[in-house]
């Protein structure tokens, strides 16, 4: 659409630009101002310059959630995005099916995170969890509590069971979106299923698929309350992400200085990946 | 082809329902049958948990607390991303692309990066364990995909609609609230479940933010948990009870997913 150029529209923007800066602007500021200081109680600081920062992006503890973050946000893209496509695809069209599925799809992610949390936990659980229970019946020793891999496997399957369904949401309505004159032309053509999901419902989806990839990597890589419910990040370190371990050193330890250096690279990670996958998006709608 | 194709649709329901089957299950059972038998349904049915939940006003007052402030901050977040929304589709003014990606960083940005410095500045503020210290507090993720939404759903509509409204002498407050605001319902509709959904699940800040007198329900779970051992058949009863408002607000929006998603962003 060609917008006209007008900067009153400005005072359209006033609402949302204070009550974003409100919650924004200042507590970044107190971010970034504990990033440079040492704290020792009762509001003593000490000037430390960027002590934090070469400490953070140093240490060992730093990498490995970093490291085990970005594994857990590629599996999950990995997973999510072929099965939501797939799920989305052979979706009913019309009929009673569609409200059905629909509201059942979505139920998941209408319960609070730490509810799916606990849930997956009562769930998982060995002794008394259906999950769990089954598993060990079946003859395999399954323990989320005490072994690692366990813990990631539940960590996973919980997160494809809540956030699978916003990626087929999506999917489903880019596949809506499709004119059924494309698909009359496609079988006039003798087109393929393969062919037809290859020319024109992917290329179709693109726009979606790339909303939904921002907005999986976005939650997948903040990921917070539901491990902290579920594992806790253990056993040991094992489930220890990103946004589990700074709460761990801000509010745990009370380490202000490094916990807010830690925040500040996390959130500087998060807009760079946010910022390449959004100018992709918008290089798109520019185009079409 | 046909025949099968119901099939992964059917299996995933079936692996969605599990786990929410699981806590139903528990929720009727009392704590002492959860530990020592396994069954795939209670054996002793009881209401028991559901009704500590219902009379104990420490339980029930997190469901309204946790639904006042999620109701305060679709309003907010909405009517203020209404005109913002508008804006961004409809005119080019100064820094306008840096103000909407900017809008966006604080969508990405991690709840766990603001927890201490929100605790922090809301307390400075006298706003500490307030309804609307969370409303507020959680609009900071939900404003930006408001008006992103918004702005999708107001983009689809053809700019003539305006002109042709202006041409026919009405102001620009009776067009937006006459003409676009019924044109766009189903895009409102849409977001306003999305930030219903957002700010009900949210936990993180909602916990950090409140003391007593404004405890969400899903922080009154975790400490119930913590204080007083596992008491597994009440927490699955909470639990099963936080599903219900997203259910109800589900079956309310289920048009508008459908339709309403092919409208915006697509």
């Amino acid at each position: 659409m060609n917008k006209t150029l007008n900067q009153k529209a400005w005072f359209f923007v006033i609402p949302v630009f204070a009550l974003v800066a409100f919650n924004a602007v200042v507590p970044l500021m107190t971010v970034v101002n504990y990033s440079f200081q040492e704290t020792f109680g009762s509001n003593v600081f000490q000037w430390e310059g960027t002590r934090w920062f070469k400490e953070i992006l140093n240490s060992e503890r730093f990498h490995a959630s970093l490291g085990r973050q970005f594994i857990f946000t590629f599996i999950i893209l990995l997973i999510q995005l072929p099965l939501g496509i797939a799920i989305a695809l052979t979706m009913p069209k019309k009929g009673w099916g569609v409200p059905v599925c629909l509201i059942l799809m979505s139920m998941p992610l209408l319960i609070p995170w730490n509810v799916v949390g606990a849930m997956w936990n009562i769930f998982a659980l060995p002794d008394i969890g259906f999950l769990g229970y089954s598993l060990n019946s079946l003859g395999f020793d399954y323990n989320f509590t005490q072994q690692s891999g366990d813990a990631w496997f539940t960590t996973i399957l919980m997160d494809v069971w809540h956030w699978t369904s916003l990626v087929v949401l999506l999917s489903y309505a880019g596949l809506n979106s499709i004119q059924p004159a494309y698909y009359q032309a496609a079988e006039i053509d003798g087109a393929g299923r393969w062919d037809i999901f290859r020319y024109i419902e992917l290329p179709k989806m693109k726009k979606v698929l790339t909303l939904a990839i921002l907005l999986r990597f976005m939650d997948s890589f903040m990921i917070y309350t539901e491990p902290f419910v579920l594992t806790g990040g253990g056993p040991g370190n094992a489930t220890n992400f990103l946004s589990l371990d700074l709460v761990k050193m801000a509010l745990g330890q009370f380490d202000l200085g490094p916990a807010a250096a830690m925040s500040l690279i996390y959130f500087l990670i998060v807009l760079l990946m946010c910022w390449v996958f959004y100018s992709l998006m918008m290089k798109d709608e520019g185009r079409t | 082809m046909k025949k099968i194709k119901w099939v992964v649709p059917t299996f995933y329901i079936i692996f969605l329902m599990l786990p929410i089957y699981w806590l139903l299950n528990m929720s009727f059972k009392s704590t002492t049958e959860i530990i020592n038998v396994y069954s795939l349904w209670p054996q002793d049915f009881t209401l028991d948990n559901y009704k500590t939940i219902f009379t104990d006003s420490t339980w029930y007052m997190g469901y309204v607390n946790s639904i006042t402030y999620t109701v305060f901050n679709t309003i907010i977040s909405v009517s203020a991303a209404l005109p913002a929304a508008y804006a961004f589709s409809r005119y080019k003014f100064l820094g306008d692309k840096h103000l909407f990606f900017w809008l966006l960083t604080n969508r990405m940005a991690p709840p766990a990066v603001f927890a201490l410095p929100f605790f922090q500045f809301y307390s400075s503020v006298n706003l500490f364990d307030t309804h609307i210290a969370i409303a507020l507090s959680h609009c900071l993720f939900n404003i930006p995909l408001a008006v992103w939404i918004l702005e999708g759903f107001m983009s689809s509509v053809p700019k003539e609609l305006d002109e042709t409204a202006y041409v026919d002498g009405y102001s620009f407050p009776k067009f937006f609230f006459k003409i676009f605001i019924p044109t766009i319902a189903a895009g409102i509709g849409i977001t306003m479940f999305f930030c219903f959904m957002f700010s009900w699940v949210e936990l993180l800040l909602a916990k950090t933010l409140t003391a007593t007198i404004a405890k969400p329900i899903a922080a009154i779970m975790t400490r119930t948990s913590s204080t007083s051992g596992y008491e597994l058949g009440l927490l699955a009863a909470a639990g099963s009870l936080t599903i219900l408002p997203g259910a109800v607000v589900i079956y309310f929006v289920r048009n508008y997913i459908a339709k309403g998603f092919a409208m915006g962003r697509v």
